[in-house]
């Protein structure tokens, strides 16, 4: 366990010794912010049937920023390592392959909580301004909040996957950017084609974050994408951990 | 230390290496030499666990490298060929998290991280950033790595190249010096650095290990083994004819370089004929401006085990 954290430490500072982590931090804080503007401002011209707390994590603008960093953070995890060739030295210390898979996911998933946490203070700058409540509850705030954890631990696992089939960060941020907004489309084809049964309708539903983000948002904890997400995340880290042995075989 | 039986390691239809077989014994320095693509790299790749043989095993310190493959990295100290190492990172920095790493104990760090900088020369240069590192540096990093955890064994793969002659020497005096307590595996291109600092060599040429011996053994088996040059106006006399009946003498090459003829001998490999070809000179009444022994080198072994055919 010593040495899990030991990666995972360096893990989480090689993202503040690169300019990326900032890059990210600044273009996240940016985008997100307007965003929490511009939903409070529409909100102002008219009455609206959601909280503010939905407002922000239902809007395009949200989910545009969403898709983005996930590549960005992801990136370089192995690929970085492969392109160096400082994965000999990393593997031929006394280290466990799965200790080395997980440290670097559970590095990305620090990084990407500590993205988030900003967002909170604008629901507490919200409050403290208007003297209202953000969200009807704060079962809303948890939905909302998990809802992130888990869809970011599935995305961040792909990542990793893509990371380490290539030593070529571009391609590795492409492979992970496309497998991403596909599977997030998928969530919308129903909107797009009209003419499909309800069946498909019912079963694309179960994929798409939009609507489970929605369900959550509202502070209704569903357990079917909690279960989802976290079965897929293991499944992709199983893949990554697989497909880290066979590389590293054949360099 | 390290026990090799009938390694084998092949990439997608490549044989890297084939069938090898070796051992090096505790507080040995073993000199392990090869043309590029010999198969050397791999070999120290399969050594240090970092990658599995096709066939055949491998331990260090008595742990199989592939079942045991913890243990025997504990055991090891590896330096990978060209020193890759995070360049964002602080020199102490990096060293404190390789020696955490290895699993030298938490009180501990800070005193091994200490006595190896101090050892690999890095007091100066600790605070900066590995990247700004000269590559002289950054081999001692490596180095320093490979130390860190008091390892009984290093295997270091060309820990030299790419250096200054300065700093091949300061490697090598460091290198002989690590040679009292550990035993030592290291490759090298640099064929005088290993007479001078192994206490055997394995020459290694397509994947096959072709010799296994010291550097003097290894001298002396070789059919170049001593030549003496002789460079003489013989007058009338065909000397190279007179030269070829003193016993031992192989063969004779002869040039010319104006007025003097420079014979070449080729001896049997443990005679010093030079006293015989002294005194057919002085009865014979020939002009000698010179009579020296050229002792071949391991780069002669080298070649000639590597490429027999431009010997």
């Amino acid at each position: 366990m010593t040495k899990f954290f030991t990666l995972f430490s360096r893990e989480v500072r090689a993202y503040f010794y690169s300019p990326i982590a900032y890059i990210v931090l600044v273009f996240f804080l940016l985008v997100s912010g307007v965003d929490f503007y511009f939903q409070i401002s529409f909100m102002n011209q008219r009455p609206v049937p959601y909280s503010v707390e939905e407002a922000f994590f239902n809007s395009v603008f949200f989910w545009f920023a969403f898709v983005l960093i996930f590549p960005l953070i992801t990136m370089r995890l192995f690929a970085e390592e492969f392109k160096l060739g400082t994965i000999e030295p990393l593997m031929t210390a006394p280290v466990r392959d799965w200790q080395v898979v997980l440290s670097k996911f559970f590095g990305a998933l620090l990084f990407y909580v500590i993205l988030w946490i900003p967002t909170v203070l604008y629901f507490v700058i919200f409050q403290t301004i208007t003297h209202q409540p953000g969200a009807n509850s704060i079962g809303a705030y948890l939905g909302g909040y998990l809802m992130l954890l888990l869809l970011g631990m599935f995305y961040l696992s792909i990542g990793c996957f893509a990371s380490v089939l290539t030593k070529n960060q571009i391609v590795a941020a492409i492979i992970s950017f496309a497998t991403i907004t596909l599977l997030f489309f998928l969530g919308l084809v129903s909107f797009i084609l009209l003419d499909i049964s309800s069946s498909t309708r019912q079963l694309l539903g179960y994929f798409s974050a939009i609507e489970q983000m929605g369900t959550l948002s509202r502070g209704e904890i569903d357990t079917r994408p909690i279960i989802l997400y976290l079965s897929m995340t293991i499944v992709m880290l199983t893949f990554t951990y697989q497909a880290f042995q066979w590389r590293k075989w054949r360099l | 230390m390290i026990k090799v039986e009938n390694l084998t390691k092949r990439f997608a239809g490549q044989t890297a290496i084939d069938n090898l077989n070796f051992e090096v014994g505790k507080g040995e320095i073993m000199g392990f030499l090869g043309p590029n693509g010999a198969g050397k790299s791999t070999t120290m790749r399969i050594l240090s666990s970092f990658m599995p043989p096709t066939s055949g095993r491998a331990s260090v310190a008595g742990f199989d490298t592939f079942e045991k493959s913890l243990q025997a990295r504990a055991h090891l100290g590896y330096m990978a060929e060209n020193v890759p190492l995070y360049n964002d990172m602080r020199v102490t920095e990096y060293l404190d998290y390789r020696a955490a790493l290895k699993g030298v104990a938490h009180r501990r760090i800070k005193e091994r991280v200490g006595d190896v900088k101090e050892l690999c020369g890095l007091k100066d240069v600790e605070k900066k950033l590995i990247g700004a590192l000269s590559k002289g540096y950054r081999q001692r990093v490596g180095l320093a790595d490979a130390l860190v955890h008091e390892p009984d064994l290093l295997i270091l793969d060309e820990p030299t190249s790419g250096l200054d002659p300065n700093q091949i020497r300061q490697v090598r005096d460091l290198i002989k010096n690590l040679g009292r307590q550990h035993t030592i595996l290291l490759s090298t291109h640099i064929l005088p650095e290993v007479e001078m600092t192994c206490s055997r060599v394995i020459i290694i040429n397509k994947g096959r290990i072709e010799a296994c011996d010291t550097p003097e053994n290894l001298l002396n088996k070789m059919r170049t083994a001593t030549g003496v040059v002789l460079e003489a106006k013989t007058g009338a006399d065909d000397g190279a004819e007179e030269l070829k009946k003193i016993a031992g003498v192989k063969d004779v090459g002869l040039t010319t370089d104006g007025d003097w003829q420079i014979f070449s001998l080729r001896a049997e490999a443990d005679a010093d004929v030079r006293a015989e070809v002294f005194r057919l000179a002085s009865e014979r009444r020939w002009t000698v401006r010179e009579l020296s022994r050229r002792k071949a080198t391991l780069e002669d072994v080298f070649v000639e085990i590597t490429h027999p055919d431009e010997v």
